[in-house]
């Protein structure tokens, strides 16, 4: 960890910056004064998001940052305040975006997600929450390369983005791994919707390289954001991750939708409800025992039928 | 380069806090209407009251109320105006016969039958305003699984659902279970089974939705669902007498058998939410 740095933005540049880069901020900038309260940024790095603290950001890590996530940096033509500024923005977009596809990365995603449950808690208007993954990526890497494979990321990135409606978000949850949050999606369109998605990356035809093309196709699994009640978006997640996982256990190019509620007794449950008792009468069933009511059982459904 | 210590902490907001049901409120529940859900309700609290603990029934059938036919009560403010804004939460409170306290609904509640954010706020605003000055809310739901019942169940930290041994009102009782299960993540039903004709049916019937429950209703792998019978209500001619005179049993005829089973279950109920510690 660096040592903490005043805010000022001139004692910043001279300790952190390299002689040119300090002598051409001197010539261009009149020091100012920033003020970070409680600002952090956050960097994808390959291995696990770090956390930046921006009081503790210095002026070349921001550029470098940018540069390796071949942002354009901002021009330093247009003054101090204003080059900072726009440094920030492009960093907090950084922050938010993943570099590869343009989606939103999982960190914008965890928090529209968190936002959106709440909502369904409070208005009860159906959100659904779909878990996308492209099947046998590892092949198209194995078979292609590397190059191959981010070609695909971003060929499925725009059909998903194509395949939505502005309200809706759709975020790269990591690998191969997409997510869409679809708010007011209502559950008889939800299956519907999830099939779109899937036949349309189905079509996509990727040009993986000069005359090389290659078709893949999506897993999906999603569930809804119980309504009026609140939960937690980890819930939700895993809930939509066990229904991805059985539309790969099913074979793939699949949408599976976890079942709502239905409220419809099926025949087979009625017959069952007043069929034949097979179960033993288990101890738990009365909170209490010896209060004097407890009898035998089993033969009330068939009189009652 | 980073310092996660003193980073800010949005990972928190990832995490809210399960809103928690309510402490010491009962839910009333059935699928089916005319199951003698209010009836059960007005007589328990009186058998509550009788216990002595404070006890406030709350007409949460917003819809389609009938408490106050129940109690013969018709008092001037009830909870619409409470809603409305036109009186305060403690000038709807009425004394019953029984003595325990409502909070009647009233006319003109037709357009909370469908659950707006405004509605639910309303509800959640009156029922934690009442709770710190009882010791038991019971809520009386409407029949069906409208969006407010299941919204006023979900307010409760123990729902009880009423049926009989009729085969709709088993039906009924089953799929309202199944969206509980389903919707509000409960893994506890309590049931109680009115107008039973011989001891032990009550018990046969919570078995048997038990059974078709542990074939149809999957809650999450390693999470049964239970239902906990919490009584029968022989059927009884003395009901029917006190229905029609709109009496409470309780008072009217507190020896009868259906009134001694409604006395058990107070006492169970009692048991489960205020001696039980939470």
């Amino acid at each position: 960890m660096r040592k903490r740095q005043s805010d000022d933005v001139s004692g910043k540049a001279k300790s952190g910056m390299t002689m040119q880069a300090c002598c051409e901020y001197q010539a261009k900038f009149e020091p100012v004064r920033l003020e970070f309260s409680t600002l952090g940024i956050v960097v994808n790095s390959k291995s696990a998001p770090l956390m930046v603290d921006l009081r503790q950001l210095q002026l070349d890590d921001a550029r470098a940052l940018l540069g390796h996530a071949s942002h354009q940096l901002p021009s330093v033509e247009i003054g101090a305040t204003s080059y900072l500024q726009a440094l920030i923005d492009k960093l907090c977009e950084l922050s938010l975006k993943d570099p590869l596809t343009g989606l939103s990365n999982r960190r914008f995603f965890q928090n529209v997600l968190g936002r959106e449950i709440e909502v369904v808690a409070r208005s009860g208007e159906p959100a659904l929450l779909l878990m996308l993954d492209i099947d046998f990526f590892k092949k198209v890497n194995d078979s292609y390369g590397h190059p191959a494979g981010d070609a695909v990321l971003q060929a499925v990135a725009k059909t998903l983005s194509a395949c939505v409606r502005p309200m809706d978000t759709v975020a790269r949850f990591g690998g191969e791994e997409f997510v869409i949050i679809l708010p007011s999606c209502q559950s008889s369109y939800g299956f519907q919707v999830a099939e779109r998605i899937r036949a349309a990356v189905s079509a996509m035809i990727v040009t993986v390289a000069p005359g090389v093309t290659i078709r893949v196709t999506i897993s999906i699994g999603g569930a809804y954001a119980p309504r009026w009640v609140r939960s937690t978006a980890e819930l939700w997640v895993d809930r939509a991750d066990i229904e991805l996982y059985r539309a790969k256990s099913e074979g793939r190019n699949r949408v599976c939708i976890e079942p709502q509620p239905i409220l419809a007794v099926s025949a087979e449950e009625k017959h069952l409800l007043f069929g034949p008792l097979s179960m033993d009468d288990p101890g738990w069933i009365e909170s209490m025992v010896g209060d004097g009511s407890v009898g035998s059982s089993g033969s009330l459904m068939k009189r009652v039928n | 380069m980073s310092d996660v210590s003193t980073s800010p902490t949005a990972e928190k907001e990832l995490t809210p806090v399960p809103l928690k049901p309510l402490g010491k409120v009962l839910a009333v529940t059935s699928g089916k209407g005319g199951v003698g859900k209010t009836f059960i309700s007005a007589n328990l609290a009186a058998a509550l009251a009788k216990r002595g603990q404070k006890v406030l029934v709350l007409d949460a059938d917003l819809g389609l109320a009938n408490l106050d036919v129940v109690l013969n009560l018709y008092p001037k403010i009830t909870l619409h105006d409470v809603f409305t804004g036109k009186a305060k939460l403690e000038e709807a409170i009425v004394r019953a016969p029984g003595g325990f306290s409502v909070l009647l609904a009233g006319s003109g509640m037709v357009e909370y039958s469908r659950l707006t954010p405004n509605v639910r706020d309303d509800f959640l605003h009156i029922i934690s305003g009442l709770l710190p000055h009882y010791d038991i809310v019971l809520l009386d739901t409407g029949a069906g699984i409208s969006d407010v019942v299941l919204f006023a169940v979900s307010l409760a930290s123990e729902v009880l659902v009423v049926a009989t041994p009729e085969p709709t009102s088993l039906t009924d009782a089953y799929a309202t279970i199944k969206v509980l299960v389903g919707e509000q993540q409960r893994r506890i039903i309590r049931m109680v089974v009115n107008q039973t004709a011989r001891m032990g049916d009550g018990r046969a019937i919570t078995t048997q939705l038990q059974q078709v429950l542990d074939r149809f209703v999957v809650a999450k792998p390693g999470e049964k669902v239970r239902l906990i019978h919490m009584g029968d209500i022989p059927v009884d001619p003395s009901v029917r007498q006190a229905v029609m005179r709109r009496q409470l049993l309780m008072t009217s005829m507190p020896g009868c058998p259906a009134a001694l089973a409604i006395s058990q279950l107070a006492g169970k109920l009692e048991d489960m939410l205020i001696t039980r510690p939470q």
